[in-house]
Parts: C-alpha cells; structure tokens; sequence
C-alpha cells in the first residue's frame, strides 16, 4: 500500500509521514496540490490523504484531478475546520467520506486507512 | 393606593440612552403637555368668564342706577305734590276769602275742619299780621297773640312769599312741619297764613313707595337732620351718619364706600321749594344678589368644566407619554439585543479565526509528540524512559484539550446547513430529560415540565433542538443546590412563535454577568471545570434555527432562559 499525504503544513504532514513509516506503512508527503499532481506522474499510490484548506489547488480540487488520473485511487481528507459535520457538506459533495479532523490521532487514520482500503477491496 | 397612580415612567432615570438624552426625560415631556393643553384649554375659558362676570357687573350696576333714580325721582315728585297740593289749598284759601272771613275764628275753624276732612295732614291754622303777631288760632294749641316777628321763618315767608320749614316735634311729642303763605292786599298791606301739617301722611306716602330690599328711603334737611323716620339710619330728628349729598338740579345716584365691603347705593334729590332732601339708601349687596347668583353659578361651571379638563388632559397626557415611554423602552431593549447579538457575531468570528489558526500548529505539537512517543516505544532502554512517555502523554492530552476546545469554538461560530423536520417539542423535552434524570433524582431536583402535547408540531432542527434544551438544563443543574426547582415550560405564543422558559431557583446570575453570560468563555464555575462554551454555543444554535434567547436573572432568586421559536423554519439562510 502507497499512500501519498498532501499538506501545505509540511512540518506536519513530514511528521505524520514519519510516523506511518513506521508502522510499516509505504507514505511520501509533498507541500502543496501541484507537487502532489507532479509526484503522481512517476509514483502509484493507493491512498491520498489530503488536506481541505491548501493554496492554489485545495483539497477537494485535488482529489477531483487525482481521480481523473486514476479513478480507483483512494482520499481521507483531514481539515482544520473541527468537527465532522462542519466538512461533511463540501466533502460529501465532491464524492469524499472519509475525513478525520485535525489534531489527528494517528491511530484514528490508520482505522480509517484499513476502512477505506478494505471498503475498496470488498468492491467488485 | 396613590403610588398606583403614578405613572410608569415618572420616577425613571435613564442612564444609557446616549445621545439625545434630553428627549427622555418623560417628566418635563408630560409637564410640557399637560401646561400647555391646559394653558391653550383654560385660560380662553377663564378670559371670556371674566370678560362676561364685568360685563354683567357693569349692566346690573347701570340697571341699579336707573331703577334707583327713578324711583328717587317718582317719590319726589310725589312728594312735592303733597306739599304743593297744601300750598295751593292755603293760597286758595287766602284768594278766596276775605281777610275778615279768615279773621273770624268761627269760620276759620269752619275751614281747618274742611281741610282736615278733604285733604287731611292740617294740625291748625292761624292769621298772622305783618307785625308778627298772631291774631287768629285754631288747632290743638293756645298759639293765639304770639309774635313770631323775629323767628326766621316769618323772616324768609315775608322775603319769598311762601315757606316750608323742617319738620319739629310739636307739643305733644309728634313730628310737625309748618307751611306759610304771604298775601297782599291791593293796598299793599300783606298778612302771612299758616298750616302745621301732621308729616305722618309724608311717611305713609314715602312707606307707600315702591322699595325693593331692604332699601330705605327717606328726607333730611339740609343739615343731614332726619326728617322722616328711616329704617336703619335712625329715628325723626336724629342726625343721620351719612354724609348730606351735594346739590343738584336733579335726581343722583352713588355709592358710599362704608369700608365693611358691603357698599350703599345713595339716591339722593333736592325737593324743590323744599329744605328737605330725599334719600333711598340700599345696600348694593343687596340689589346685586340676583347678579351674584348668576355669577355664583358661572364660577361653578367654570370650576366643573376646568377641573374636568385638567383631569382629561392629565390622563391623555400621562397615557400618550406613557406609551412613548413603553416604545422607548423596548426600542432601547432591542437595541442593546442588537448591539449583543451583533458583539457576539463578531466575536464568533475572531473565536473561528483563532480557532482555525491554532488548529495547525496544534496539530503539528500532536504529531511531534506522537513521532517521539513512537521513537520511545521502539527504544524502551533509553534511561528515564518512563518519564519521558509519561511527558509525552501529557502534551498529548493537552493537546487533545486544546482540540476539543478549537472544535467547540468553531461550533460556536459555524454556519451550518439548516436540517428541517417537523418536530415535537415535547418529545424532545422528555428525551433530553431522560438523558439528566439519573443526575436530577441523584441530587433531588424537582424537575416539573408543562408542555402541553397538544403543541403543533413545527418546523425546526431536531438534533439543535435537543442541545439546547440540553445545554441550557445542564447550565441550570450546575447553578442549582441539591433540591432546587426546575420549571420547563412552552406555549404557543402566536401563530407564529413558540415560547420555551427553561426556569431554575439557583444562585442566579449578576447583572454584570448577564451582559456577557452569552459571550465565548466566559464563565463563572472556572473551578470547578466549566469552560464558557455551553451558553455560547447554545446562542450559537438559537440562532441557527431563527429564534432568539433571553435571560432574567436575580442574584440569589435563580434565572429564567426564554427561547422565542419560529413555528415556521425561519432557519439562519446564510
């Protein structure tokens, strides 16, 4: 499993990066949606986990041209907006129904990761 | 009893209003009003009052006037009359016969017996020649060979050629005056012929006059001597204590001042060939009483009809000020809700932003401290190791802190989507209360619930609903003391709105407080682990699904949160 982390907060997302390597986990980060589009041009990643709020390409933009480019690819979206319902009306819109709010428990993600993996796994 | 009287308004200070403040003093408003109503009302009213009471003084005065001098007038000639009448008769009688016939006492008397009986009023006659002397007498009295030569009034009867003198008291105590005539014989020689006339006939004729009141009418001589008896200003020959008017060709009418506030009217007139002076005396008063009547009656009618103005224009007065004041009132009461409202908006704002901010960097601290818990349980044999996963957990649980705070902050300040459902607010009650009841019958508090079930059923947000009510009991139950009193109660207010009071008999809140009991961390049980977001949010939801929420509070006495519902999903369209 390759997961790519998306977030313009990048002391953040290098830390949680870290931290998924660490339990055996394949994840790279990039700072911003641009970098994440480049990346994907030579890497295949299962999983995206983005950040709602970026600069330039936000979140749910992000996930739109990364699905264009491999429509079986995966997206958790994690945001700083608090609570669930608050990210759920844009979320939902666009296709997403994973999301995790920030600070993030990284057992929390790693649940949700095994959910969404699985849910794809089981889909035909 | 009177303090019900006093209006509303009457003893209130503004202290806030601001600007314009000299347009809420309701006093000097209602002063204002009430002076110049009544002033615009009443002094037309006074002004054609005094105008009517002069005019009708004046016409009475001019009245009393003509009837007095008329009646002096009447009487006077009457009067004069009465004596000419006499002085005719003697004249007559000296004419008519000769001075030989007159001479004889037989015949004279002959003559006084026809007079008394034809005319009436003659005591005696008597002859008397050019010398004085009285040669001939017929009456009551031994007069007979009596000079009167040096007595004035022979004087003057020669000079003039008739006289009447003043009224004396004769021998037998009764009022007497005499009249003369002089006659001249063709040869030049003259005798004087004279009458006593009883004056008992000049009072019957003066009584019989016409006199309204107690008016008194009688005769002086010209040295204010009475001649005739008066009713009030003393007896026959006594001196009267007015003063004797002035001469006039004519009959006058005037007012003696007598100081006592009671003034005469005086009709006064010269007798002609007369020494006497008739007089009426009235007291004014008296002939003014009918004026005095009417004018008593005006001046009742115009106390009535004032007092009833006064009373009108005070009470519309106080009624229009009044409503004025209860507008002011509430105009100043949504302002300062606007002004909350629009303070808490704001506030909300900043609270997200932060919020929003510090959600990055927090989540960088937990990532941090979530790496090094991750290092350390690889490597256990690092000295202190204990500790340090003991430090690390601690930033983790604060960091978790901090998160559930920004969460809360931003709920406080989200604008959500608005999920609409018909809901019954009774149900709703009855399941947040089965969420407190353990903590309700653990603590004994009396929880009494009046929502009738009957309720319409309305359009609003189920799940917003429940957490204010939820907030707001548990809000309640931390100012309550173990058992304390808990009153949940809604009604339909009007068609559109219902109310919902969530009412404690805790420890109340401040009036300071109360400004700001709606405000993002604000509170007063920081000891005891409150953060200040329970209220703030549930301002938050109120919002969210149109309605608005109130609190009145006493210190000690407990707090009452009303909630003001649309029944019609006026939910926050943003």
């Amino acid at each position: 499993m390759r997961v790519l982390l998306v977030d313009d907060e990048t002391e953040f997302v290098s830390t949680l990066a870290e931290r998924l390597s660490m339990r055996n986990i394949d994840a790279d980060w990039v700072g911003s949606g641009e970098e994440a589009l480049k990346r994907m041009a030579d890497h295949v990643y299962d999983l995206a986990v983005l950040d709602v709020k970026m600069p330039h390409i936000g979140g749910i933009e992000l996930m739109r041209r990364m699905r264009a480019r491999r429509p079986e690819m995966k997206f958790i979206f994690m945001t700083g907006h608090g609570s669930e319902q608050d990210f759920q009306a844009g979320a939902s819109e666009a296709g997403a129904e994973y999301y995790l709010a920030k600070p993030v428990h990284i057992e929390d993600l790693m649940r949700k990761m095994t959910e969404v993996l699985g849910a794809g796994a089981s889909r035909p | 009893m009177f303090e019900r009287l006093i209006p509303k308004f009457w003893n209130e200070r503004f202290t806030d209003t601001g600007p314009f403040r000299r347009l809420f003093n309701y006093r000097r408003i209602w002063r204002l009003a009430v002076l110049l109503t009544a002033c615009v009302a009443i002094v037309p009213l006074f002004m054609l009052a005094i105008l009517d009471l002069n005019v009708t003084r004046r016409s009475a005065e001019t009245e009393i006037n003509l009837r007095v001098s008329k009646l002096v007038s009447n009487t006077d000639r009457t009067l004069t009359f009465f004596l000419e009448e006499r002085r005719y008769a003697l004249d007559f009688i000296v004419r008519s016969h000769a001075y030989a016939e007159l001479a004889d006492r037989r015949h004279l008397a002959g003559i006084l017996k026809s007079l008394k009986e034809a005319m009436g009023g003659f005591t005696d006659l008597g002859l008397i020649r050019a010398s004085g002397e009285q040669v001939v007498y017929v009456g009551p009295y031994d007069l007979e060979g009596k000079n009167y030569r040096g007595e004035d009034w022979f004087q003057e009867t020669l000079e003039r050629g008739h006289f009447i003198s003043d009224v004396f008291l004769g021998f037998r105590e009764a009022p007497h005056l005499v009249i003369a005539i002089k006659h001249r014989h063709p040869d030049g020689s003259f005798y004087v012929f004279r009458a006593t006339l009883d004056t008992e006939r000049f009072n019957q004729v003066l009584s019989q006059m016409e006199r309204s009141g107690d008016g008194d009418m009688f005769l002086v001589n010209r040295h204010g001597v009475l001649q005739t008896p008066s009713r009030y200003h003393g007896g026959v020959l006594q001196k009267l204590a007015l003063a004797v008017p002035e001469y006039a060709e004519t009959t006058r009418v005037y007012e003696i001042d007598t100081g006592r506030g009671d003034p005469l009217v005086v009709g006064a007139s010269y007798i002609k060939g007369t020494p006497f002076i008739l007089m009426l005396v009235t007291r004014k008063n008296e002939l003014m009483r009918p004026v005095h009547r009417t004018q008593l009656l005006l001046i009742g009618f115009i106390a009535v009809s004032t007092t009833l103005i006064l009373v009108v224009i005070i009470g519309v007065a106080t009624r229009l000020v009044n409503v004025v004041y209860i507008a002011d009132q509430q105009r100043v009461r949504t302002l300062r809700e606007a002004q909350q409202s629009s303070r808490l908006a704001s506030i909300g704002r900043l609270a997200a932003g932060v919020a929003h901010e510090i959600n990055n960097p927090l989540a960088i601290i937990g990532e941090k401290a979530g790496l090094l818990k991750d290092i350390l349980s690889i490597d256990s044999n690092y000295p202190r190791h204990a500790k340090l996963v003991g430090l690390v957990d601690s930033i983790t649980a604060s960091v978790d802190r901090c998160g559930a705070i920004t969460e809360r902050l931003l709920g406080f300040a989200r604008h959500l989507e608005f999920k609409v459902e018909p809901v019954n607010l009774a149900e709703i009650v009855h399941e947040v209360l089965g969420f407190l009841h353990r903590e309700a019958s653990y603590r004994s508090i009396a929880v009494e619930v009046d929502v009738p079930e009957d309720l319409p059923q309305f359009v609003s947000d189920h799940g917003k609903l429940q957490q204010i009510l939820l907030n707001l009991v548990n809000n309640a139950f931390a100012a309550m003391n173990d058992g304390g009193n808990l009153q949940i109660r809604a009604r339909l207010e009007t068609d559109q709105t219902i109310v919902l009071t969530v009412k404690d008999d805790g420890c109340g809140i401040s009036e300071g407080d109360m400004e700001r009991i709606f405000e993002p961390f604000f509170t007063t049980k920081k000891d005891k682990g409150g953060t200040g977001l329970g209220l703030s949010i549930t301002y938050g939801l109120v919002q969210e699904i149109g309605g608005t929420i109130r609190v009145d509070s006493e210190v000690g006495r407990g707090a009452t949160f009303t909630i003001t519902l649309p029944t019609q999903g006026g939910g926050r369209k943003d």
